[in-house]
C-alpha cells in the first residue's frame, strides 16, 4: 500500500526525458508509466497529503473508488499508449504526453478544488503541445483555437470556484447540490472540456490535426476527467440528461458528414461522452456507475481505435476516406484488430460496448424517462453506422484505391492487441470492472436473453440500413461547417467589421479636427499682420498715402509683423490693438 | 512508405469478387432474418408498452438509421464546404 500521488510521478518523471536518447527514451516512458500502473493500484483508500493553502485546506490525494477506477484505466491506457509509440522518439512529444497524463491523473486524485484546477491547467497547456507537434501550418492553427476555447472553459470553472469558496469557505470538491451562478460557471468550465455543444468544435478541430501518437493519447483523457469531475461533483443534475442527449445525436450528424478518418472518430467522441453525461444527469447509482464504466471501457475501444487510425495514417501518409480503402490486403492485423474496437464502440454483443452502455439505458429504463431513453438507443444504432461500420469500411475495405503500405509495426500492434483484449475480456467476463464500480447497485446481468436479442435486432438493422443507403453515404472531398465556425470565419469578419468600422470613425474624425486646426492655424499665424494693416491702412489713407507709396508701406509692414522685426512700440501698439480686438469680439 | 498502383495493376481482392459480395448480402438478410426470429423464443417485458411489439427493436434500428442518414444528408448541403474553405482568405 502507499499514498504517494501518482500524478509527481508523472510530472516529476516527465523532466528526465531529455536525459534519454533513442530506444532507451521509449523503454524510460515504458517503466514509468508502468511505475505509475502499479502505483495507482497500490493506493491506500483515504486521504492524504493535507497542507495549508492562504488558509485553505488542501487535499493533494484522495482515494475512493471513483478516483481508484478512473486512476486505473488512465494509469493502464498510459501504459499502452508508451507502448504504441515506442517508435517515436520525440522528447518533445513524450514530454508533454507525460504532463498530460500526470496532471489528468491529478485532476481525479485531487479532493480539493484549487489543486484540481491546478492540474486542469497544466492539462490544457500540455495536451496544446501534444498539438502542435506535428508542426505544420494546420495544427499550430488548431492548436491556437484549441488553447483559446480552453482558456475561456478555464475562467469559468475558475471564477465558479472562487464564488464557490467565497461564499461557502469550503474549499472540498463533493457533489454540488445548489442551483447557483458558482455552481453552473464550474459546470460550464468543465462541460467545455467534455466537449459539450456548442463548444464542442474544438475537439475534432484539434484532435485530428495532431501527430499519430498525440492523437492517440488526447483521445482518452480531456473528456473523460470532465466525466469524472461531472460524476464527482453533479451527479443527477437534470439539465445534463438534456445535454448528454444531444451530444450523443450531434456526435453521430457530424461523424455521417465527415470525410477524415480521425475527425469520425473525434465526433464519436462527443456521442460517447453524451451517453456517460446523460448517466450522470439521470444520477441513479446505477447510471452513475455506468457513466463511469462506460468511461472505463470508452477509453480503451476509442484509443484502439485511435491507434488503428494512426497506423494505417503512419504506413499510408493519408487520412481522408476518399484517399483510403482496401486495406486490408496488406494492414490485415490493424484491420482485425481495429474492427474489435468498432464492434466494442457499437455494443456488439462479447465487446466491452454491450457490458458498459446497457448500465446507463437500464438506468433511463428504472427512472422511467421515456426520451433520454428512446434518444440512447437511436443513438445507440447510430454509432454502429458511423464508427462501427463507416469508419472500418472505408478505410480497410470500400474501393481499393491501390495502397500496399504493409503492416504497421509490432509495437504499434502488440498495444492495439492489449486494448483489443481487454475490449473483449470485458465484454465476456464484465465482473472485475464491476466490482471496481464506485456505487452500490443491485447485481446487474448484461447477458439475458432478452437483451441479446433486442440488440442483435438493433445493430443488425443498423448494419442493413447502412449497405442499403450506401450510395447516399458516399464520401466527399468536403468538410463541414460546426460551431467553430463562429470564432473562425465570425472572427475574421469582427476583424473586417471593426477594421471597416473603428478606423473608418478613426479617419473621419481625424479629418473633421485636423480641419478646423488647419483653419484655425491658418487664420492665426497672419491674423496679427492682417489686424496691423486694417488699423494702419485707415490711417495712412487719413494721413493721404496713396497708389505705389501705400502698397509699398502695406507690404513692409505686414512682412514687419510675420517676421517680428517690428519697431519696440510699434510692435507693442499692434499687440495692444489685437488684444483690445479680441476683448471686444468676446 | 506508400506505393499506390495504377488501377490496372490493382488485383481485385476476395472480398470484390461479385460472388462474395452476393454471399455477403445474403448473409446480412439471413442474419436480420435470425435475430427477428430469435424473438419468438424468449420473453421481453416493454419498458414503456409501446416497445412491447413483436420486432420494435429491429424497426427502432431500421427507422432510426435511415432518419439519422437522410437528416445528414439533408444537413449536408448546408453544411458541407470545400476542404480549403478556411484557408481561402
Amino acid at each position: 500500500m502507499s499514498c504517494f500521488p501518482p500524478a509527481w510521478l508523472l510530472l516529476l518523471g516527465a523532466l528526465l526525458v531529455p536525459y534519454f536518447t533513442g530506444k532507451y527514451r521509449s523503454w524510460y516512458v515504458i517503466a514509468l508509466t508502468g511505475l505509475t500502473l502499479y502505483t495507482v493500484t497500490a493506493l491506500e483508500p483515504g486521504t492524504f497529503w493535507h497542507v495549508n493553502f492562504f488558509g485553505h485546506d488542501l487535499t493533494l490525494l484522495r482515494v475512493d473508488k471513483l478516483s481508484r477506477l478512473f486512476g486505473i484505466i488512465f494509469s493502464l491506457y498510459a501504459l499502452v499508449t508508451s507502448v504504441y509509440s515506442y517508435y517515436m522518439r520525440d522528447g518533445n512529444q513524450h514530454m508533454s504526453a507525460l504532463f498530460y497524463i500526470g496532471s489528468a491523473l491529478g485532476v481525479v486524485f485531487s479532493g480539493d478544488l484549487i489543486s484540481l484546477y491546478f492540474y486542469w491547467e497544466i492539462m490544457a497547456v500540455a495536451s496544446v503541445m501534444l498539438i502542435l507537434a506535428r508542426k505544420n501550418r494546420a495544427s499550430y492553427a488548431a492548436g491556437c483555437r484549441y488553447v483559446l476555447v480552453h482558456i475561456l472553459g478555464g475562467l469559468c470553472l475558475l471564477a465558479g470556484i472562487l464564488m464557490h469558496i467565497n461564499a461557502t469557505g469550503s474549499v472540498e470538491f463533493s457533489a454540488f447540490t445548489a442551483q447557483n451562478t458558482a455552481n453552473y460557471l464550474m459546470l460550464v468550465g468543465i462541460l467545455v472540456n467534455a466537449a459539450a455543444p456548442p463548444l464542442s468544435a474544438w475537439l475534432p478541430d484539434a484532435y485530428p490535426e495532431s501527430t499519430v501518437t498525440g492523437s492517440v493519447v488526447l483521445s482518452a483523457f480531456t473528456t473523460k476527467t470532465a466525466v469524472y469531475t461531472l460524476i464527482r461533483g453533479f451527479p443527477g443534475w437534470e439539465i445534463l440528461i438534456v445535454v448528454g442527449c444531444v451530444m450523443a445525436l450531434y456526435g453521430i450528424f457530424y461523424a455521417l458528414l465527415e470525410n477524415d478518418m480521425r475527425r469520425i472518430l473525434a465526433y464519436s467522441i462527443i456521442n460517447q461522452v453524451g451517453f456517460m453525461v446523460t448517466g450522470v444527469g439521470i444520477g441513479t447509482a446505477m447510471a452513475l456507475n455506468g457513466a463511469a464504466a462506460h468511461a472505463f471501457a470508452h477509453i480503451i475501444y476509442k484509443g484502439l481505435l485511435f491507434m488503428s487510425a494512426g497506423a494505417v495514417l503512419y504506413m499510408t501518409g493519408r487520412s481522408k476516406c476518399t484517399d483510403l480503402g482496401g486495406l486490408y490486403k496488406t494492414m490485415p492485423w490493424t484491420m482485425l484488430l481495429g474492427t474489435v474496437g468498432a464492434l466494442a464502440i457499437s455494443a456488439f454483443p462479447l465487446t466491452s460496448g454491450f457490458t458498459t452502455k446497457s448500465l446507463i439505458i437500464e438506468g433511463a429504463v428504472h427512472e422511467h424517462l421515456l426520451w433520454a431513453w428512446m434518444v440512447l438507443e437511436i443513438a445507440s444504432a447510430g454509432v454502429f453506422l458511423h464508427a462501427g461500420i463507416k469508419f472500418p469500411y472505408f478505410v480497410f475495405f470500400a474501393k481499393d484505391k491501390g495502397l500496399r503500405p504493409g503492416e504497421t509495426n509490432w509495437t504499434m500492434l502488440i498495444a492495439m492487441g492489449v486494448l483489443a483484449f481487454f475490449c473483449i475480456f470485458l465484454g465476456v467476463y464484465p465482473d472485475p470492472l464491476y466490482a471496481l464500480l464506485p456505487y452500490s447497485m443491485e447485481a446487474y446481468h448484461a447477458y439475458t436473453p432478452s437483451h441479446l436479442v433486442t440488440q442483435l435486432q438493433l445493430l443488425m438493422f443498423s448494419a442493413l440500413v447502412f449497405f442499403l443507403f450506401l450510395p447516399l453515404l458516399k464520401r466527399t472531398e468536403t468538410i463541414s461547417l460546426d460551431t467553430d465556425w463562429f470564432y473562425r470565419k465570425g472572427g475574421k469578419l469582427a476583424y473586417i467589421f471593426l477594421d471597416k468600422a473603428g478606423n473608418s470613425l478613426n479617419y473621419i474624425c481625424e479629418k473633421c479636427l485636423m480641419g478646423v486646426v488647419r483653419t484655425a492655424a491658418g487664420f492665426f499665424a497672419d491674423a496679427p499682420a492682417r489686424i496691423a494693416l486694417f488699423v494702419m491702412v485707415n490711417i495712412w489713407l487719413i494721413a493721404g498715402f496713396r497708389g505705389r507709396h501705400l502698397e509699398l508701406k502695406k507690404k513692409k509692414l505686414y512682412s514687419d509683423v510675420l517676421q517680428g522685426a517690428l519697431p519696440v512700440g510699434l510692435g507693442a501698439a499692434v499687440s495692444t490693438a489685437f488684444i483690445v480686438l479680441v476683448f471686444l469680439i468676446s | 512508405m506508400s506505393h499506390k498502383k495504377s488501377n490496372k495493376d490493382i488485383q481485385k481482392g476476395w472480398l470484390e469478387k461479385p460472388r462474395t459480395l452476393r454471399m455477403l448480402w445474403i448473409l446480412l438478410y439471413a442474419t436480420c432474418a435470425l435475430t427477428v426470429i430469435l424473438e419468438l423464443f424468449i420473453s421481453r417485458k416493454p419498458h414503456f408498452g409501446f416497445d412491447g411489439f413483436f420486432g420494435f427493436y429491429a424497426l427502432l434500428g431500421f427507422i432510426s438509421c435511415a432518419l439519422l442518414i437522410l437528416i445528414a444528408k439533408f444537413g449536408g448541403i448546408f453544411l458541407k464546404r470545400k476542404e480549403n474553405y478556411y484557408q481561402e482568405d
